[in-house]
C-alpha cells in the first residue's frame, strides 16, 4: 500500500522562510521563482508525485499557510 | 493519480486549526513565535478549552498575540504577565490562564514577578520563548545573549567581565518548590514541534488539576536579530544554544 499526498498552499500569505523545504523528507517542495504580492518567493510543489503527506512541512510552518491532504492507494 | 483526486476534504490530514485567526502574522519569515502560537492553538482546540482560556500577552515582539489566537486576552505592562495571570486565576479559577513571554519580557524586567509567582504555585502555564535577544527593539543583548554572541550593543560579543553571564532562568524556576512541571523545548523540525505540542498540552492539563505553575520554555531563533536566514538561523541554534541550554523536562511531578 502506497501513500500518496499534496498540499495546497496560502501563496499571499507565505513568506517563504524555507523551513519547511529544508525538513521535506522527498524534496517534493520548493520556492517559486515568482512571487507574491508582499514580495515573497511562495512554496509550490516541485516535483508532486514524490508527496506522501507526511505533515512535516506543515507541522514547522510558522504562518500556517499549508494544508495537508493524504490518500492510500 | 491526478492532485485533484487527492485535494478532496475527506483526504485532508493537516490545516490551520480554526483556533488561529485568519490574520497574517506580522513577525519574520521562520520566526518560532508563529509556530507556538499555532501549537497553543492546536493545543487549546484539542482540549476544547477555546471558551474557557484567557491569554496574556506580554510586551516584545508577540505583544500582538491577541490578534492571532482566536480566545480572550489581556496585554500586561513589561514583564508582568505572570501578576496579571495570578489575578485572572484566582478572580476566575475555572479557567485556562497562561502567559505568553520572551527572555526581555520573562527573564530580565519581569524576573521579580516570575519567580514569585512560580514560588507562590499559581494555576498558570508559562510559555516562555527564548531566543536570546531583543527582537522587537532592534537586536539588542538580552539576558539569555550567549557569550560571544554578537548583538546590536555588544559589536564584539559578549563577553562576561563587562555583560555578565547569560541567565538560565528555567533551571533556577525547577527550584521553585511552588512549580509542577519544568521543561524545555524548541521548534526548529517536526519531532522538536511535536514535543513541544505535547508539554505545552501537559502544561495546560496540569492548570486544571490545580497541581502548581508548568513552566515550558521554547528555545527559539530571531534571524533578524541573528542577522542571518531562518535555515542557517535554525543551525545555528542547534550548534550553539543547544549545548548551553539543553532540552528536556527538569521537573515533572
Amino acid at each position: 500500500m502506497a501513500l500518496r499526498g499534496a498540499i495546497v498552499v496560502d501563496t499571499e500569505r507565505c513568506k517563504g522562510c524555507g523551513v519547511c523545504v529544508v525538513n521535506c523528507p522527498t524534496q517534493t517542495i520548493a520556492l517559486s521563482k515568482e512571487v507574491n504580492s508582499k514580495g515573497y518567493n511562495f512554496l509550490y510543489m516541485e516535483k508532486p508525485e514524490n508527496c506522501t503527506g507526511c505533515t512535516n512541512c506543515a507541522t514547522v510552518c510558522p504562518d500556517a499557510v499549508i494544508t495537508v491532504y493524504r490518500v492510500k492507494i | 493519480m491526478d492532485i485533484k483526486d487527492i485535494i478532496k476534504p475527506e483526504n485532508k490530514v493537516y490545516g490551520k486549526t480554526p483556533v488561529l485567526k485568519d490574520a497574517v502574522l506580522h513577525y519574520c519569515p521562520g520566526c518560532s513565535h508563529g509556530v507556538v502560537h499555532k501549537l497553543i492553538a492546536e493545543v487549546i482546540e484539542e482540549m476544547g478549552i477555546q471558551d474557557k482560556t484567557i491569554g496574556i500577552s506580554p510586551v516584545g515582539c508577540s505583544v500582538f498575540a491577541y490578534n492571532y489566537l482566536d480566545i480572550d486576552w489581556q496585554q500586561a505592562a513589561h514583564g508582568r504577565a505572570p501578576a496579571l495571570a495570578t489575578a485572572t486565576k484566582r478572580l476566575m479559577p475555572d479557567k485556562y490562564v497562561f502567559t505568553y513571554q520572551g527572555d526581555g519580557d520573562l527573564a530580565s524586567i519581569g524576573t521579580a514577578e516570575i519567580m514569585h509567582a512560580c514560588n507562590r504555585g499559581e494555576n498558570i502555564v508559562v510559555i516562555f520563548i527564548n531566543n536570546a535577544i531583543y527582537g522587537m527593539t532592534g537586536g539588542q543583548m538580552a539576558p539569555t545573549t550567549l557569550l560571544g554572541q554578537v548583538t546590536a550593543t555588544t559589536p564584539y560579543g559578549r563577553q562576561a567581565d563587562l555583560n555578565g553571564y547569560p541567565l538560565k532562568i528555567t533551571e533556577l524556576i525547577a527550584q521553585l518548590e511552588g512549580t509542577c512541571y519544568v521543561t524545555r523545548q524548541s521548534v526548529q523540525n517536526p519531532a522538536a514541534v511535536r514535543k513541544t505540542k505535547k508539554a505545552i498540552r501537559k502544561a495546560f492539563e496540569n492548570s486544571a488539576m490545580n497541581k502548581g505553575t508548568s513552566f515550558v520554555e521554547v528555545v527559539s531563533t530571531c534571524n533578524s536579530g541573528w542577522k542571518t536566514t531562518p535555515v542557517k538561523a535554525n543551525k545555528w541554534m542547534e550548534e550553539n544554544m543547544f549545548p548551553f541550554y539543553p532540552l528536556g523536562d527538569m521537573k515533572d511531578r
